[in-house]
C-alpha cells in the first residue's frame, strides 16, 4: 500500500484513538458533527443546482469549447491543459462554481487524464480568494485592502501554473 | 458578483447554441438532476468527515495541533502578542483549514480579524498582520482534499488519492509566492 492510500485511514484511526483516550463520547460527537455538515450540504444544493445547470448549458451549447479552442494554441504551447482554463477563471470567485466546472472536467476528460489530474490539483490547492477577502475584511469594515488582492492573486496564478508542473513531474 | 457569472454563463450559452446549433433543452432539464445527484454523492463523505473532525475538536486534538502550529505561525506575525486572543484565533483558523473544517475555520477567522483590528487599531485600513492572515486563507492549506478525492472515485479514477502530494507541493509553493509578495510589497510601501 502506498503512502497516499494509508493517509485517510491513518487520520481516521488517530482521531478515534485520541477521542477514546481523552474520554470523549466519540459516537455522540460524530453524530453531532455529521448532522452539522448535513445542513451545510443541504444549504449547498440550491447553489449547486444554479451553477451546475449554468455550467452544463455552457458546455452543451459549445460555448466552453469555443472559448478553450480560441485560447488552446497559446495554452498548449505553455503546457497548460485548455480544459482547465474555465476552472482557473471561476476558482477565485466561486467555490460552488469551481466545483461545477471541476465535475464537468472529470466527466468529459476522465479523472486520470492530464486535464483531470491538473484540475484535481488546482481545486485542491487554491481557494475562493475574493470571497475569503470579502468575508474577513467585511467583518471588520476594512476598506483599504492595500496589497492583499495583488499578493493573493500572485498566489493563485502560481497555484494554477505549479499544478500543471507537479502533475507532470509526480503523476 | 454571482448574478453576473450566472447570467453571463446562460446568455453566452444561448448565443453559442445559435452559432453551433447545439440544443440546450436537454442540459436545462438534466443538469439540475445531476446537481442533486452530485450533492447527495458528496453528502456522505462530507458528513463522515464532519463527524470525525468534530471528535478531533471536542477531544482536544485540534487544540493540540493548533499550539504546535503556533510555533511556526509566530514568525509570520511579528506584530502580534503570541499569547493574545488574535494570535490564538489565527492558530485555530489555520488548524481548521488544514483539517478541512470549513464550519470552524470561518468563525475563527472572523474572530482573528476582529481581534487584530482591536490589537493593532486598524480603522478602515488593513494592517500587515491582517494581510498575511488573509493571504494564508486565500491559499488553500488542506491536508486531505476529501471533495476532490470523492469526485475522482465517482468518475472511476484508478488511484483517486495519488493527487495528494502534488496538492501539498502546489499549495506550499503558491502560499510561499503569495506570502513573499505580501511581505515584499509591505516593505516597499514603508520606504
Amino acid at each position: 500500500m502506498s503512502f497516499t492510500e494509508l493517509l485517510i485511514p491513518a487520520v481516521t484511526v488517530i482521531v478515534i484513538l485520541w477521542g477514546l483516550k481523552s474520554g470523549t463520547d466519540i459516537f455522540a460527537e460524530f453524530i453531532a458533527g455529521a448532522k452539522e455538515n448535513l445542513t451545510v450540504c443541504m444549504e449547498l444544493l440550491p447553489t449547486l443546482i444554479a451553477l451546475i445547470t449554468a455550467v452544463g448549458m455552457f458546455t452543451a451549447s459549445g460555448a466552453s469549447e469555443l472559448m478553450t479552442n480560441a485560447c488552446s494554441g497559446t495554452l498548449m504551447r505553455l503546457g497548460f491543459p485548455p480544459e482547465c482554463l474555465p476552472l482557473a477563471l471561476i476558482r477565485p470567485v466561486s467555490g460552488s462554481g469551481a466545483l461545477a466546472v471541476y465535475e464537468s472536467v472529470l466527466s468529459h476528460c476522465g479523472p486520470d487524464s492530464l486535464a483531470g489530474k491538473a484540475a484535481s490539483v488546482m481545486i485542491g490547492s487554491t481557494e475562493t480568494t475574493f470571497y475569503t477577502i470579502a468575508v474577513y475584511y467585511g467583518a471588520v469594515g476594512i476598506k483599504k485592502t492595500r496589497h492583499t488582492v495583488p499578493a493573493a492573486i500572485i498566489g493563485d496564478i502560481t497555484g494554477f501554473v505549479v499544478s500543471v508542473i507537479t502533475v507532470g513531474i509526480l503523476l | 458578483m454571482m448574478k453576473y457569472i450566472f447570467g453571463l454563463l446562460i446568455i453566452l450559452s444561448a448565443a453559442a447554441s445559435l452559432i453551433t446549433g447545439n440544443g440546450l433543452t436537454e442540459a436545462i432539464l438534466n443538469e439540475p438532476v445531476r446537481a442533486v445527484e452530485l450533492c447527495i454523492y458528496l453528502c456522505g463523505g462530507m458528513c463522515f468527515w464532519g463527524g470525525l473532525m468534530r471528535i478531533a475538536e471536542s477531544s482536544g486534538l485540534t487544540e493540540k495541533i493548533s499550539s504546535v502550529l503556533g510555533m511556526v505561525l509566530g514568525k509570520l506575525f511579528p506584530g502580534l502578542d503570541k499569547n493574545g486572543r488574535a494570535f490564538r484565533a489565527i492558530c485555530m483558523n489555520v488548524t481548521a483549514n488544514l483539517l478541512g473544517l470549513g464550519n470552524a475555520a470561518t468563525p475563527a477567522g472572523i474572530e482573528a480579524v476582529k481581534e487584530m483590528a482591536k490589537e493593532e487599531g486598524a480603522g478602515d485600513t488593513a494592517t500587515p498582520s491582517m494581510i498575511i492572515f488573509t493571504v494564508l486563507n486565500t491559499a488553500s492549506l488542506t491536508l486531505i482534499p476529501s471533495t476532490a478525492i470523492s469526485l475522482r472515485i465517482k468518475y472511476g479514477s484508478t488511484a483517486p488519492a495519488e493527487i495528494i502530494p502534488a496538492i501539498w507541493i502546489t499549495s506550499a509553493v503558491s502560499l510561499t509566492a503569495a506570502l513573499t509578495a505580501a511581505i515584499l510589497m509591505n516593505r516597499g510601501k514603508k520606504k
